[in-house]
């Protein structure tokens, strides 16, 4: 599980997260959502620590992130696996071999073995026939697709997607999240996504943390965000015609 | 890294060396000046200053930028956060390599320089005969120091340390998107050709 206890994160002058508290729990998929410019994706680069909170505390399983000595602090990041918004697939390696990369930083394992685990990590994104290919030949959902393998390489038990969906169509955006709901489930993972894509909203979302400037203005789940009373989430909900026409019929 | 700068790296020494001999042939015309004094004069300034700072000039316009875009471009797609996530230290493992590359490589290409320029400035001495081909390489055997390679190869290092960690930097610390990657490019280029000019006046002062 993973613990956020009065976040709140300046950029200078500007307070960009207000004393944010939430939870992401162990085996289920947790969206944090909200408008473009909420806040929604600092929050996660404080959780991951890309980016440090100047107040409050991020806890795994317990464990202050921020404030481990920087040998724990690496320990707690192998337990880690991130799916950016572009992929960050690195573009001058194979597939295979950006999948095989945290395991040549971090393990000992032989050549095979990590050529399986490779593999392994392909098959579970449904890739196939693509070790050899370099990102740039790969099309936006297969690219995603592949991230999601790598960060899958180190067995992580905290997997973290960034806007998994956006420029995506919509089958693929389906697929991409069938995809992690079967990761979270089948490796029992605490996946933390962050998303304003309605679909996934609504199918893939047990908790759901909804930040609205800053503030953590709403937390439920898919079962309850369609009828909650919360003025700013249900602006963000039926902002478009399409749901506008939705909510009559509920 | 380097290799692919060898071309260019040639060429312009080549032209260097021929033009240096060329317009150090016109100068000295007076009879009381030993027809070899070209090849010496011509060696070194090849050797000692021109070979060593220009080509490290040349070499931060080319390998610099490429560094500074390589980088920067990382950054910009979140590769390097990907790193940082991993557990990675992105300075060490990006960084690192293309410093010792530089420091490497950068100083072979400063010999073939050499050797390219030298070779330059005898083909204008037989293909114009402004002085004869046996004065100009008596000219330039004559007090031939190791020192003033040592000399050319220190300046070297340290300027294509200069050259790659100031390139390095501008990369790495890019926010935004394709402008800045321009704009650091651009930056890096001109704070390392700085940094190099001073720092070969500072270098000169105290090895010679």
């Amino acid at each position: 599980m993973i613990e956020v206890n009065n976040v709140s994160k300046y950029f200078g002058e500007k307070q960009i997260l207000h004393s944010i508290n939430t939870q992401f729990e162990e085996g289920k998929v947790n969206l944090i959502i909200g408008r473009s410019g909420s806040g929604k994706t600092v929050l996660m680069k404080c959780l991951v620590g890309l980016f440090s909170p100047e107040e409050g505390q991020v806890l795994y399983s317990g464990r202050e992130f921020h404030n481990l000595p920087e040998k724990d602090k690496l320990l707690l990041r192998k337990e880690m696996g991130m799916v950016f918004q572009g992929s960050a697939l690195f573009d001058s390696m194979t597939i295979e071999e950006n999948i095989t990369f945290p395991l040549d930083m971090f393990t000992e394992q032989s050549e095979s073995e990590k050529h399986d685990r490779a593999n392994f990590c392909l098959e579970c994104v449904d890739l196939v026939n693509v070790n050899k290919l370099y990102p740039a030949e790969l099309s936006g959902g297969m690219k995603k697709r592949a991230a999601i393998a790598r960060a899958l390489a180190c067995n992580p038990k905290y997997l973290f997607f960034d806007e998994p969906n956006s420029g995506l169509d919509p089958k693929t955006s389906l697929l991409i999240d069938e995809l992690i709901t079967k990761i979270t489930h089948d490796f029992n993972t605490t996946t933390v996504v962050n998303t304003h894509d309605l679909n996934s909203i609504i199918t893939i979302g047990e908790t759901i943390s909804f930040i609205y400037q800053g503030h953590l203005a709403w937390r439920g789940s898919s079962d309850n965000i369609l009828t909650s009373d919360d003025q700013t989430l249900n602006d963000f909900i039926y902002a478009q015609p399409l749901t506008q026409r939705l909510r009559k019929t509920l | 890294m380097g290799i692919g700068s060898m071309l260019i790296v040639c060429i312009v020494s080549l032209a260097m060396g021929s033009v240096i001999t060329l317009q150090t042939a016109l100068q000295i015309e007076s009879g009381w000046i030993p027809a070899w004094t070209v090849g010496f004069v011509a060696r070194t300034s090849i050797v000692m200053e021109l070979c060593p700072t220009i080509i490290s000039l040349l070499l931060v316009g080319n390998l610099g930028s490429r560094i500074t875009a390589e980088i920067g471009s990382m950054r910009v797609t979140e590769q390097i956060d990907a790193l940082e996530v991993m557990g990675v230290n992105p300075a060490s493992h990006l960084v690192l390599p293309k410093v010792l590359a530089s420091i490497i490589v950068n100083p072979v290409l400063c010999i073939f320089s050499i050797g390219f320029a030298l070779f330059g400035g005898f083909l204008t001495v037989w293909l114009t005969g402004c002085i004869s081909t046996y004065n100009f390489i008596d000219g330039l055997t004559y007090c031939f120091r190791v020192y003033d390679v040592v000399y050319a190869l220190t300046k070297t290092c340290i300027f294509a340390f200069v050259m790659s960690s100031v390139a390095s930097f501008y990369g790495y610390r890019i926010e935004g998107g394709a402008l800045e990657l321009g704009k650091a490019s651009t930056q890096g280029i001109v704070v390392s050709s700085f940094v190099i000019l001073v720092l070969n006046v500072v270098i000169t002062n105290i090895m010679l």
